[in-house]
């Protein structure tokens, strides 16, 4: 093996590259879970956003305007989860996995035509000196914008939920319904909007994938990042740093491993591919032994809301 | 047992009335692909043979595929269910279809099958297969030329002896034009997995590779490649001429059609008989995609002498003195390897890093 062929510096910029389709699903999916809803079609939402982002991106030759159609994409799937199990009452578990089947074949069905189909170039963003900064400058600053956003918006959930009034009434919500439904606040309402701003992430963390980290479309591309950014948001206790941190250690770990296979690691690559799913299951192991509420979870997590009077 | 009895019988009253219709009716045939049938490599480019061949017969052929198909248990239901519903021929186009082809093989005795790829023959199961390390070894060629880092990358899918011969053969002919040369490969583990492919392809243009051969199927690795700049591609299966004359030179591509006419125009006339079909660039079943401008002149003509050399037999890609990784020798000075050899290839030669998988 020899360690030295591998350019670490290199490395690190492409982890952030690697990391921003789970970070931003993940995002998305603590939001939602925070208002006490469970949504399981996070690799549904995220392969459907990819799709459209494609679709309209390769249109229109803009990514803005793909990322806007993944993220209305993204969102409208997830309102198809928010009406069943709002208005309807559904479970969400079944309706969330659900939701997963029906935008992998929903997504191959309406990318038929956009197999094969060259993508657009997306161009990093020029942040101008910052860029020429030695070390720090090819690792953190030489990246298109959307990697930028999605450090922007693990910033702005943080505040929403721990600084703003919105934050602590979703929290509210989230935490015991019937109390913040006494107090008059409307839970359906939030959590739909909730629910939106879930899948519109997802949307985005999809369109990332087939705009810029491929850039092409196939069908079921997303091949398992939805699940990741799930067991992202159980990993980081539902806090938005440690979705960052957990984000950008599982993106890490998709890069190492097959930066070590090319430098000749002795290691069975099979060990490395599913470290991911280890670590998550390790953590998942130790938090279990702890109480809910210690842990951080959401206490009406994954229940539906019924307003009785 | 009762059940699986009248499975059996089932199905061989199905084979027995699906070959007395094939005198009849128009002759079925099936094809299965392991990706979608426009993935732009492997699976569209067998897609596109059949219906050349389906062309080519008219109403006298039925056509049906079916695309995406996993190997394993599923593509074992896949076959099944075409056997069923009256397919005189099936061709099943992956390496991972060979233990389901055989399965279902015995059950459907009236029903041919044609194996790519694969090395298990049965009387009703025949394998055809392309020598594409013929090829390799012209890619071997110009990445030896090509390179200005001397290290190549290499996405390997599966530790197969298909995928390990054309390492072993595009490593000796750049190692033969470039003495430093160093490979670097990487095991996706999938035939098609677009996003794994370019990631694969961006970690080894990080680790100094300008010149990326692939054995899986997808164009993303070209896609990295264009966006690193300086890196030379090569297609795989199909000639991914979208991509050229940067950063795609070469490709090598896959000429089914000719086989699936003649193998189709047996089943009508009643010659079938399993056969063990292994042609490279002289039968014209490996072709080489045009080599771009981006390459030198002197170093094109050379690499089509080469060819042509390989096609006529005047050179193998496999000609000794040639080392085991190990050292120990396997090939004297001028000798030649033998088919038998290659077929279950399954080490390095003398020269290559890392381990193969096991």
């Amino acid at each position: 093996m020899d360690l030295s062929s591998i350019n670490w510096l290199l490395l690190l910029a492409s982890l952030m590259v690697a990391a921003t389709p789970i970070l931003l699903a993940g995002i998305g999916e603590l939001v939602t879970e925070r208002a006490g809803v469970l949504n399981l079609g996070v690799e549904g939402m995220m392969i459907t956003g990819a799709i459209c982002g494609f679709a309209v991106a390769t249109q229109t030759g803009s990514a803005t305007l793909g990322y806007l159609a993944a993220a209305l994409g993204g969102a409208a799937m997830s309102m198809l989860f928010g009406f069943l199990t709002q208005f309807l009452l559904s479970n969400q578990v079944a309706t969330g996995l659900a939701l997963t089947l029906f935008g992998l074949g929903f997504s191959a069905l309406i990318g038929q035509s956009f197999v094969g189909v060259q993508g657009i170039r997306v161009e990093d963003l020029n942040l101008g000196p910052l860029a020429d900064i030695p070390v720090l400058g090819p690792v953190l600053f030489q990246h298109d914008a959307m990697v930028y956003i999605s450090l922007l918006l693990v910033a702005g959930v943080w505040l929403f939920l721990t600084r703003t009034r919105g934050g602590l009434i979703l929290r509210a919500v989230g935490e015991n319904h019937d109390a913040a439904h006494a107090l008059g606040y409307k839970v359906v309402r939030i959590r739909l909007m909730a629910i939106a701003f879930g899948g519109a992430c997802a949307g985005l963390g999809g369109a990332y994938l087939s705009l810029v980290r491929v850039p092409q479309w196939t069908q079921g591309m997303t091949a398992g990042a939805g699940w990741i950014a799930l067991a992202l948001v159980v990993f980081a206790s539902w806090r938005p740093w440690r979705v960052l941190i957990g984000a950008y250690l599982f993106g890490g770990l998709t890069v190492l491993q097959l930066n070590l296979q090319a430098a000749g690691l002795k290691v069975p690559v099979e060990y490395l591919a599913m470290s991911p799913y280890l670590i998550t299951i390790f953590v998942l192991v130790i938090i279990s032994g702890r109480s809910r509420a210690s842990i951080g979870a959401p206490a009406t997590l994954g229940q539906s809301f019924h307003a009785t009077t | 047992m009762l059940r699986r009895t009248f499975l059996l019988a089932t199905a061989a009253v199905v084979g027995l009335a699906s070959a007395a219709m094939a005198q009849n009716g128009p002759v079925k045939v099936g094809f299965i692909y392991v990706g979608p049938k426009n993935d732009g490599g492997w699976s569209q480019h067998h897609h596109e043979a059949a219906m050349e061949m389906a062309d080519y017969y008219g109403d006298k052929v039925e056509l049906i595929e079916q695309e995406s198909v996993p190997e394993g248990a599923d593509a074992e239901r896949v076959l099944t269910q075409m056997a069923l519903s009256g397919a005189n021929i099936i061709f099943t186009t992956s390496f991972g279809y060979m233990d389901p082809t055989i399965n279902v093989a015995k059950k459907f005795p009236k029903v041919k099958f044609e194996h790519a790829t694969g090395y298990k023959t049965a009387e009703n199961v025949g394998v055809y297969s392309a020598r594409f390390y013929e090829g390799r070894a012209v890619q071997g060629y110009l990445a030896g030329k090509m390179t200005k880092t001397n290290k190549v990358g290499y996405i390997a899918s599966f530790p197969i002896p298909e995928v390990i011969r054309g390492i072993n053969s595009s490593y000796i002919a750049a190692k033969k034009v470039n003495p430093d040369i160093q490979f670097s490969v990487i095991w996706a583990y999938t035939w098609f997995d677009p996003a794994k492919e370019s990631d694969a392809a961006q970690a080894l243009i990080e680790q100094g590779a300008d010149v990326i051969l692939q054995h899986t199927d997808s164009t993303a690795p070209q896609a990295a490649a264009q966006k690193a700049g300086n890196v030379y591609t090569f297609g795989q299966a199909s000639d991914m001429a979208e991509f050229a004359p940067m950063p795609r030179i070469s490709s090598i591509i896959d000429v089914w059609a000719p086989y699936y006419i003649s193998r189709v125009g047996a089943v009508i006339d009643g010659t079938w008989v399993s056969d063990n079909t292994w042609d490279g660039i002289g039968a014209g079943m490996v072709g080489i995609g045009e080599i771009s401008s981006a390459v030198p002149e002197d170093v094109k003509a050379e690499a089509e002498a080469l060819k042509e050399e390989i096609a006529t037999g005047a050179y193998h890609p496999f000609t000794g003195p040639l080392n085991k990784q190990d050292g120990s020798v396997w090939l004297a000075e001028g000798e030649i390897a033998d088919d038998g050899t290659l077929a279950g290839m399954n080490f390095y030669v003398e020269g290559l890093t890392g381990d193969i998988p096991q």
